[in-house]
């Protein structure tokens, strides 16, 4: 079991070394990166928007209902950016990524495989990992660090919305003090994680459509892995990762 | 061919998005970004010797309610002072010269404000005016002795009403 384990971390391991060095040639081929990034961002696009919008507008409620126990709900914008740009933000959006783009790669991969496409490319001597996986992976990471600024404007306008509209926080508070709260450093926090959680989510996704069983079962038993893997793997990264930036 | 360039289309708008968010949140965010704008109103100047964290768009306030913000910020070095210009909504334009403002905190983790304390003057503050009486940013301990104060003056005013 532990060896399993050890074997499969691994493999994965070596398989995004190999992933990385096709990533050069894959971009020299701009054009099946961009449809990759069609597919896993914008295509992802309108579920991250309406998402952020109700975390937002969830962070809004009950921030103020939390903040005003102090007499403080002017802080509002404050809780709300810093929620949304350090955590909220990249992890939600890892999490519907995994969910909505990560197991469409999975599953076209893994069909690709079941219906040995992948094997006739090795055929052909045309490396499959260089033009079906790096551009897929490729799109991922492109595209999760700009999926989650989106959510972040979105969810920080969600805010506003309920703080602002609905329980009358001030307009220039709920701004001004969040622009005195707010560091570069956070910001950069954010972009951070969501660049390690879009490779993560990828490589996840990818590795699991490439190495799935050549069957029906075995593309739904990757794909379902591709959820659970992807998300345990956020979460226990979002904690590394926050660690490491308390710890600076 | 048709749907190649819609595709290219729709990830060059995702893309355009994702940036002017990046944009937003490393700009906009922190330190003094967007200015929530109040058009119109009037401004009205006044001078601090300290403004505590005072920033463009805090509320100015009078008796509790918001009657305008804080445009700007500024440092005079011809006496070290902060020079604030207030932005007072054009509805409220019956506040007499000779009103005070003073620095105030919004509970107990909110931000500064500016509080506006009605004088008696017959004539008001218009476009360009100065507001003469000023109190600074309160500072923890001043608060501390202003509480004992008042404490102890409410206590001699009960003994007096006994």
């Amino acid at each position: 079991m532990i060896a399993a384990t050890l074997q499969r971390i691994g493999a994965v391991v070596v398989f995004l070394g190999r992933v990385l060095a096709q990533c050069a040639p894959a971009l020299r081929r701009p054009r099946s990166v961009v449809h990759q990034i069609y597919n896993a961002g914008a295509r992802s696009l309108i579920i991250i928007m309406l998402c952020g919008l109700f975390v937002g507008m969830v962070l809004g409620l009950q921030g103020f209902d939390l903040l005003q126990r102090f007499g403080s709900e002017d802080a509002l914008g404050v809780a709300a950016a810093l929620g949304l740009l350090k955590e909220l933000g990249p992890v939600v959006t890892a999490l519907l990524f995994a969910g909505r783009a990560g197991t469409a790669l999975t599953s076209e991969i893994g069909l690709m495989r079941a219906t040995d496409q992948l094997t006739a490319m090795e055929m052909m001597a045309v490396d499959p990992l260089r033009h079906v996986v790096a551009p897929r992976f490729l799109g991922g990471v492109i595209a999760m660090p700009l999926l989650v600024a989106v959510f972040n404007v979105i969810g920080l306008f969600g805010a506003q919305l309920i703080g602002v509209q609905l329980m009358g926080v001030d307009t220039g508070a709920f701004w001004s003090q969040m622009q005195s709260a707010v560091e570069l450093d956070d910001v950069h926090e954010g972009i951070v994680k969501s660049v390690c959680f879009g490779i993560a989510c990828s490589l996840v996704a990818v590795y699991e459509g490439y190495t799935a069983k050549p069957t029906a079962e075995g593309v739904g038993l990757a794909t379902t892995r591709t959820v659970v893997v992807s998300s345990v793997l956020t979460l226990l990264l979002d904690y590394i990762l926050t660690a490491a930036f308390l710890g600076r | 061919m048709k749907s190649q360039r819609s595709l290219e289309l729709g990830t060059g708008l995702f893309v355009l998005l994702g940036f002017a968010a990046l944009f937003f949140l490393t700009t906009q965010l922190p330190g003094s970004g967007v200015s929530i704008g109040g058009a119109g109103g009037y401004r009205v100047t006044a001078r601090f010797d300290n403004i505590g964290d005072l920033k463009g768009g805090s509320p100015v306030s009078m008796a509790g309610v918001r009657i305008g913000r804080v445009e700007s910020v500024a440092f005079d070095s011809g006496d070290y002072r902060a020079v604030v210009t207030l932005r007072i909504d054009p509805q409220y334009n019956r506040i007499p010269d000779d009103s005070d403002a003073s620095i105030q905190t919004q509970g107990l983790l909110g931000g500064k404000y500016v509080g506006i304390g009605p004088g008696g003057s017959d004539s008001y503050l218009k476009d360009g005016s100065q507001i003469e009486f000023t109190q600074s940013a309160i500072v923890l301990e001043s608060l501390v002795n202003k509480f004992f104060a008042n404490f102890a003056s409410k206590g001699s005013e009960g003994e007096k009403a006994q």
